[in-house]
């Protein structure tokens, strides 16, 4: 019950954070001149003008004969009712490719690959990580023990950009061992004609992203995401159980006669694993963020790249509703952390006075 | 074994010190403060020590570095634009690594554009004997010249246009200094038909539309290249008063385009030396220690300026995080109770907003310069972190005797805070404030490879941006991402190292572990 009632009073903290954040991020967004000339002229520009008109971001102005902002609370109304009603969290106008599509069902088309190649990189990372960190404590202060941390300091300091780059162009382009960047999926459809893969705009289309091709093309991004998580693993598990090692409660295991193995993964690891537990169950909630920099190198057509480019041209319902996605996942993942503590270690008493 | 053996008789006893009075001896040793105690513990942590000197290099690089080098970050030469890293002492000695070179794998025609530029400027493009290598493609046999490539020499000679006034004092230089800028002008009527090479100023010889329009060159008997320059039509005052090597008839050296503009075929090695001569900024001829970019400027002076905002930015920031921070962050430790609470569901909120979202808002907002926009994104979020950890620290201590015994003796709550309590939290703050600067260095970078900043504003440029450049030429120009990429690795290594020692030597409670 205790644990309930500080669950509830967390979430509804977060709910307030998040709230405060998203509306202010409206309105700010709001409080800009609205534009029409992304859009550009013609036919097709008069109907995305007309749906701009219809979702109430703007009307025309009988006097001057220009669009004018309506008043913002108005369309903080509208677009809260929209968003809960029908799901809609209204279109794209500047981006040329995504002109007059739903935000949502863009977004859901790009969210695969993002997705796949987090998944990949942490369930490589975490099993890697985790046993070197384990290998480096047992070896403490022997030579295994200072190549692993001096490896686990380099990758965690030099920048995800640079050692992308570097594994691009030694393997891939030097020794041409993988594909340069992530396959695009009408690429993927030409390269499985029998199979009868389809593109269904506005759709997850998870079946093109399980095939090997893909799969090899995802591999040099897959690999940059996970050295650094490796090397924070490594870093964390060696630290936490060089110290549980070091504990009394080993030297009683080993004084009533458990072996050395016995001793360290019955008792050490599992003590040593409460702080490292907590950021495995954080970076599954986080897959579905992903990385701006590996979407940009590698290619890939995800939730990021297509942020940046939201950015970029000024697309602000896509702006909004991205932001309010890696906003929600970034609370969420930082709730999950701090809840799961309690849930591992029934000795840490959740938000004792 | 009997218990008597061990008995000693009670006379043996004497009393160590009979009819002295014993005195707590004088402490012989100088105490150490907390301060000269964490800077013995750092210094003894050799990893940290070379860290920092290593920080201390890239920060010398950083600020002298665009002082020491006559080139600016607003100088750019396309014509110059990819040529690869030269130190004059590998040039010198004929090393092939840094020397200005470049491996290339090339067709015959290729390779004879550039025995062609060699051959006219009479300096080495080519800088090792070429190896030929066959190889099948599409059931034809094609011969690839290996060779090495001087790339600065292989800019060989360009076609400006010029004005009259312009041409005669480029004339003038060329007697003063006894130096041939001026090349012959080819006849328009000969040179390459192809679409590709009709503007290619290196092309001086006979050729003929080839096979797929591209050109072919035409040889004479021997196997030489026959020249297509114009013979001299009289008009004399715009034909250069020096020869041709070796030839006794006057070419003719410009050709009038519309207006008072003439089509000149410079040699650009000394025509930029030419230029740069009149603007008297000291540039000589081109040598560029870390090579150019696609744009032709110095990636040195890029690198160098770019770090420098960097390090600004960075010690700038984390100086105001320090105050703001400090401050916030003891009123919220130190008053507790509903003042804290407030106070840190405010920092919370301004903790959760992804960085990208401020600053991209800041960036619809405001239509200044993007590097006030990252200092004011910096100021608006940043100090967070730092008012969390003194608000740690005041928890910790103020509860404290000493606390209490200052405040009983009646110390105002500024005194007690900043007198008192602040002290003890200084070590933590130091170490968080230099961890700062590597995180925002990082920011600054990442923002700027992402685009989303953009500080290439003629005379500024960011080393991210340099690193999103050379990015675009990872296969073809490896240089303009390598040194940038070695900057910003070295500095966030070094930083870690070096915050963390700075962390150890901090933590009193690590005091002899590390024996």
């Amino acid at each position: 019950m205790y644990m309930f009632k500080y669950i509830c009073k967390r979430i509804s903290l977060m709910l307030v954070t998040f709230t405060i954040i998203f509306i202010t991020c409206f309105v700010l967004v709001k409080l800009l001149p609205v534009s029409t000339s992304g859009v550009g002229v013609g036919e097709d520009a008069n109907k995305i003008i007309a749906q701009m008109v219809s979702r109430g971001y703007m009307r025309l102005d009988e006097v001057t004969g220009q669009y004018v902002n309506t008043p913002i609370v108005e369309q903080l109304g509208r677009y809260l009712r929209r968003i809960f009603l029908e799901g809609d969290f209204g279109i794209g106008f500047n981006m040329p490719e995504y002109r007059g599509r739903e935000v949502w069902s863009v977004f859901i088309e790009k969210l695969p690959p993002t997705i796949l190649i987090n998944i990949y990189s942490s369930l490589m990372a975490v099993p890697i990580g985790i046993a070197l960190g384990i290998f480096a404590a047992l070896k403490k202060n022997k030579w295994q023990d200072h190549l692993i941390s001096t490896l686990v300091m380099v990758f965690i300091s030099v920048p995800t950009f640079v050692y992308a780059s570097l594994l691009l162009f030694i393997v891939c382009f030097k020794l041409s061992l993988l594909p340069l960047g992530v396959m695009s999926l009408p690429d993927v459809i030409a390269a499985y004609p029998g199979k009868g893969y389809q593109y269904i705009p506005g759709e997850f289309n998870w079946s093109l992203y399980f095939n090997k091709n893909m799969f090899l093309s995802m591999l040099p991004a897959v690999f940059s995401m996970s050295f650094g998580s490796i090397a924070g693993y490594a870093r964390g598990t060696r630290a936490e159980l060089t110290e549980v090692l070091t504990s009394e409660f080993m030297l009683l295991a080993r004084t009533k006669g458990l072996t050395k193995s016995q001793a360290t993964v019955r008792h050490a690891l599992r003590n040593a694993m409460v702080p490292i537990f907590p950021s495995i169950i954080g970076e599954f909630v986080s897959v579905l963020s992903g990385s701006l920099i590996i979407e940009k190198i590698f290619q890939i057509p995800g939730v990021g790249g297509l942020y940046l480019s939201a950015i970029n041209s000024r697309d602000y319902d896509f702006f909004m509703m991205l932001s309010g996605f890696y906003l929600l996942v970034s609370l969420l993942a930082g709730l999950v952390i701090d809840l799961s503590y309690g849930f591992i270690d029934p000795r840490i008493r959740m938000g004792a006075k | 074994m009997r218990a008597e053996e061990y008995q000693i008789s009670r006379e043996k006893f004497v009393l160590h010190s009979a009819g002295q009075r014993l005195h707590d001896e004088k402490l012989e040793t100088k105490p150490v403060s907390y301060l000269r105690d964490a800077f013995n513990r750092f210094a003894r942590n050799k990893a940290s020590i070379a860290a920092g000197i290593i920080i201390a290099i890239l920060f010398l690089f950083a600020m002298i570095g665009p002082m020491v080098t006559p080139y600016k970050v607003a100088d750019e030469d396309a014509s110059y634009a990819y040529v690869t890293p030269r130190n004059g002492f590998f040039y010198e000695h004929g090393i092939p690594f840094w020397d200005g070179g470049r491996n290339m794998g090339v067709t015959e025609a290729s390779y004879s554009l550039y025995r062609g530029i060699q051959e006219e400027t009479g300096r080495t493009v080519i800088m090792s004997e070429p190896e030929i290598r066959k190889e099948e493609y599409m059931g034809k046999t094609i011969s690839y010249y290996d060779f090495r490539l001087d790339t600065y020499n292989a800019v060989g000679v360009r076609f400006v246009l010029l004005k009259h006034a312009e041409y005669i004092a480029l004339q003038q230089y060329q007697d003063e200094q006894n130096i041939q800028v001026i090349f012959p002008i080819t006849d328009p009527a000969l040179r390459p038909e192809a679409e590709q090479d009709k503007t290619n100023a290196n092309i001086w010889y006979r050729t003929k539309l080839g096979a797929g329009r591209k050109t072919a060159i035409v040889y004479d008997d021997n196997g030489d290249f026959i020249p297509i320059y114009q013979a001299d039509n009289g008009r004399d005052e715009y034909t250069s008063r020096m020869y041709w090597e070796g030839d006794e008839k006057l070419y003719n050296y410009a050709e009038p385009k519309d207006g008072d503009m003439w089509n000149v075929r410079v040699d650009y090695r000394e025509y930029y030396r030419y230029l740069h001569y009149k603007a008297g900024d000291g540039i000589e001829y081109p040598s560029f220690l870390l090579g150019t970019n696609n744009a032709g400027k110095d990636l040195f002076v890029c690198l160098a300026s770019g770090a420098r905002f960097s390090f600004l930015l960075a010690i700038i920031v984390a100086s105001v995080n320090l105050f703001v921070g400090a401050i916030y962050g003891a009123i919220e430790g130190y008053y507790g109770g509903k003042t804290d609470l407030i106070m840190e569901r405010i920092v919370d909120i301004l903790a959760s907003i992804p960085f990208i979202i401020v600053i991209t808002l800041l960036k619809y907002h405001y239509d200044v310069s993007h590097a006030i926009i990252l200092f004011i994104a910096f100021f608006l979020t940043g100090w967070t972190g730092m008012a969390a950890s003194t608000r740690m620290q005041f928890y910790r201590f103020k509860n404290q005797e000493y606390v209490l015994v200052a405040r009983t003796l009646g110390a105002k709550d500024s005194r007690v805070m900043f007198k008192h309590i602040f002290p003890n939290a200084i070590g933590t703050l130091i170490t968080r404030s230099v961890l700062v600067i590597p995180g925002v260095i990082f920011t600054e970078t990442s923002l700027s490879y992402l685009g989303i900043i953009n500080l290439n504003t003629g005379s500024l440029t960011s080393v991210g941006t340099l690193l999103a450049t050379g990015q675009a030429y990872l296969f073809t120009y490896p240089h303009m991402i390598l040194f940038p990429s070695v900057f910003i690795s070295l500095l966030m290594l070094s930083f870690n190292l070096f915050g963390n020692g700075l962390r150890d030597a901090f933590n009193p409670s690590l005091r002899g572990t590390e024996e």
